[in-house]
């Protein structure tokens, strides 16, 4: 059998799902047995021209990580989209825009103006802020404009294939690779990993029915051991977010923050989680109701945290600075 | 005038990306470093719970992550005026030390050592992890492989996650070490030390018993006389997690010796139209452009520059090779840029040292893991040590508990003007007129920057010795003349 061409690509990101594509460890070598690796900025030395010159879908699969937040993260999603056969969104930026994707609530112009005029220690007294061109005594310098709007991939070009997590476990990243290796894909649009119901089904917490009278925040309590740790209050993103992961965070007495994306079927990770957090308030009474859900203190930027760009909701209204 | 573009060398929030300019004669007239991409961290940190900022901001960077969740973490204990326990102290510099031993392994061997190891004029195919491995030894090679899963293993066993850890809470951490656990990592931290012994035997075989290599490190090209930062304990000695943030001035005298709550009296950042960073400079000394000197404010926050503002190594091993080092390039400070890789090797025997001790402490397998904060959270600074360079995070929270301002002062954007500087003085030395511009000319900036460990999203993300470097030759109508690539 002919080895398979494999590109890995990463766009705004952070490298961590560089770090979990290393993470397969001895698997890597099964990886190369199997397959060559035509393009990998981090790892081998290919240029984008090389790409261009490549002949349409003669890649036959790209794992493209990070989020599409300027023209050259567009350029680069659109040129592999058209060498590849089959494009993957692997890791949380990617696929929903992830933490990144919180400038969603913002806009270039407040970032531009917080980051150069507003942050304590800058020292900007004639205002200055990065130009798309600036002329410097030598000649011209070019900067590529920043996007109001952090994209997800799909929402850029068509994706055959979506890997979760922030990063991806390294199970879930094997799970993705040996299915390429085998030729064993599942449907076209899938999300590959290892479940598809919620991280409750991998978290060891022993569960009860839900009944919460108050949220609470992880400094301020000690959770029990062994519980669920929404039962204890701590609003834990678990009931609304894919497994497959293993549960890590809760195990570590953490709740869970959402990175794995919403479980299969629903669209909407953010509201889903919100829904689910109002449902198990213990009360009736609409006063008592609104004061247990202001424990909620950052609703959108928690129910929202790795999937603002992908979700019904998007962006915030954009305000000029 | 002629342009040369090297785009993109690596990322700091994107591709870096080096322009050199050229007078008509064909000698450079300038060279800029710029980073072409900005993500607004500080500014959609805003809005979210105080406790999340060390799962948030460790997004800048996967490559450091345990950076931004430790001075997340400690910001928190001083937002909440909350005192760690002892053993959540120890537990978090465990990891913390476990960390750098990864950070630094993969520096020295996959990103760094084919430039010593193979030799800056090695052929290009050979100048990667497996060129050095084949010349190390298989044996050596699956150290460094088996060091860096092994100590993967203590951050994931300890701080819950292997990428993105999240054990961190104001006043403590979330999990315990357990006994079993406790003996694997000794098991591990013992290997540690061997093998930063091996690496430094190496440093020492391949680099300082070679004359040429030797005559790299002390020449001009690769010299700046700046300002070194780093974070001492209370004698002075290096320390990765807590102390005072100490600077020395280009003579190696203490210029200054600050806590964190007064970063804002001393560290300022300028602003350039021309790069989405900014470049932190020393405030009572002023910004005076991109020159090195007494005079200019361009500071450096690096392995070495945390050895040249220090009086030492608090474990034995590593305070051996520190006194060897600077005995043999001429005493503290060392201006030697390329002397970084053998300061990072030092600093690998200290982490290596550092994780042993805490591995071995009677109180880190303690059950008094958090103290619980009473006080709302209302302003806090955090600062560690990231492999490159000193990390600074600042927070304000408002009434309810969220964050209303964040600022951040990140490892390698500490090195921006320095780097920038740097590269600049490499091309004059390498560009010259009449003189033909080679491959060699990518290894030597390579080489100028290199030792920054410049993390382009915090590190480069490049596994083998080479990056994806392009050089493209502008003549003064802008045809291209010439192009380099690999």
């Amino acid at each position: 059998m002919a080895k398979l061409k494999v590109a890995l690509y990463w766009a705004a990101s952070c490298g961590g799902c560089e770090i979990a594509t290393l993470a397969i460890g001895e698997k890597i070598l099964k990886l190369a047995d199997a397959a060559d690796i035509v393009f990998w900025p981090v790892a081998i030395d290919a240029k984008y021209g090389d790409v261009e010159k490549l002949p349409d879908k003669s890649i036959d699969a790209c794992l493209f990580n990070g989020a599409i937040r300027n023209t050259e993260n567009e350029h680069m999603a659109k040129l592999l989209r058209q060498k590849s056969k089959i494009l993957i969104a692997y890791g949380s930026c990617a696929v929903e825009g992830c933490i990144p994707g919180l400038a969603n609530f913002y806009n270039a112009g407040l970032i531009m103006e917080n980051t150069y005029r507003d942050t304590a220690s800058t020292d900007n007294p004639s205002g200055i802020m990065p130009q798309p061109k600036t002329t410097v005594p030598e000649g011209e310098l070019e900067l590529p404009e920043l996007y109001d709007t952090v994209k997800t991939l799909a929402q850029t070009v068509e994706v055959d294939y979506f890997v979760p997590g922030c990063p991806p476990e390294e199970k879930t990243t094997w799970l993705a690779l040996e299915s390429l290796i085998t030729g064993n894909l599942p449907p076209k649009g899938s999300t590959i990993v290892h479940r598809s119901s919620a991280v409750c089904n991998d978290c060891p917490r022993i569960k009860h029915e839900k009944k919460i009278k108050a949220f609470h925040r992880v400094y301020e309590i000690i959770p029990e051991p062994d519980i669920c740790l929404l039962e204890q209050g701590l609003l834990c993103c678990g009931i609304g977010t894919r497994g497959g992961c293993g549960a890590p965070c809760p195990q570590a007495n953490m709740p869970c923050t959402g990175c794995y994306g919403p479980v299969e079927g629903v669209r909407d990770q953010g509201s889903h989680l919100l829904s689910a957090w109002a449902s198990i308030i213990d009360s009736n009474d609409p006063e008592e109701i609104n004061k247990i859900l202001d424990g909620i203190i950052d609703p959108a930027g928690t129910a929202f945290r790795y999937s603002l760009p992908d979700s019904m909701v998007n962006r915030a209204r954009i305000q000029k600075p | 005038m002629r342009k040369i573009v090297i785009d993109p060398i690596t990322r700091l929030e994107g591709h870096g990306k080096i322009t050199i300019f050229l007078n008509d004669d064909g000698s450079v007239g300038n060279a800029y470093l710029q980073i072409p991409e900005l993500r607004g961290f500080e500014k959609f940190c805003e809005g979210r719970p105080v406790e999340d900022m060390p799962q948030i901001t460790q997004r800048i960077c996967g490559v450091c992550p345990e950076a931004h969740h430790m001075a997340a973490t400690k910001a928190l204990d001083d937002m909440f005026q909350i005192e760690p326990t002892s053993t959540a102290k120890k537990i978090r510099e465990l990891l913390y030390s476990a960390f750098f031993v990864t950070d630094h392994t993969t520096h020295f061997y996959i990103l760094a050592g084919a430039d010593f190891v193979m030799g800056p004029n090695a052929p290009v195919a050979q100048r990667n992890i497996l060129g050095v491995i084949a010349k190390v030894g298989l044996e050596l090679g699956g150290r460094v492989i088996n060091t860096r899963k092994e100590n993967y293993w203590i951050i994931q066993a300890v701080g819950g996650r292997q990428i993105h850890p999240v054990f961190g809470l104001p006043g403590g951490v979330s999990k315990r070490i357990t006994e079993e656990d406790r003996k694997q990592i000794e098991e591990i931290a013992r290997r540690n030390v061997e093998f930063a012994r091996l690496s430094l035997k190496l440093f020492d075989d391949i680099v300082l018993k070679n004359k040429a290599y030797v005559d790299m490190i002390l020449s001009d090209a690769f010299t700046h006389r700046t300002y070194y930062m780093g974070l001492v304990d209370e004698n002075n000695r290096v320390n990765f997690y807590d102390g005072k943030v100490r600077v020395v001035d280009p003579d190696g005298k203490e210029f200054v010796k600050y806590s964190p709550h007064e970063y804002l009296d001393n560290i300022a950042e300028h602003v350039e139209p021309w790069s989405y960073t900014k470049f932190p400079f020393l405030k009572k000394v002023g910004w005076k452009g991109f020159v090195d000197g007494k005079d200019s404010g361009v500071y450096r926050a690096t392995p070495l520059s945390r050895l040249n503002a220090a009086d030492g190594m608090a474990t034995p091993l590593a305070e051996e090779e520190y006194q060897k080092m600077f005995s043999t390039l001429g005493g503290r400070p060392v201006h030697y840029t390329l002397a970084t890789h053998w300061a990072r090797l030092i600093e690998l025997m200290y982490a290596a040292e550092r994780l042993l001790e805490l591995a071995t402490d009677r109180e880190i397998t303690g059950p008094n893991i958090r103290n619980i904060p009473s006080k709302k959270p209302s302003e806090g600074v955090g600062i560690v040590e990231a492999p490159r360079g000193t990390l600074t995070h600042h927070y304000v929270a408002d009434e309810k508990g969220r964050i209303q301002k964040c600022n951040l002062i990140v490892g390698t954007t500490n090195n921006q003007a320095a780097l920038l500087m740097s590269v600049k003085k490499a091309a004059q030395e390498l560009i010259k007129p009449g003189k033909e511009i080679s491959e060699s000319l990518l290894n030597e900036i390579e080489m100028a920057w290199r030792p920054y460990d410049p993390c382009m999203s915090c590190s480069t993300h490049n596994l083998p010795g080479t990056m994806p470097l392009e050089v493209i030759v502008y003549d003064s109508k802008g045809f291209i003349i010439k192009k380099l690539s690999r």
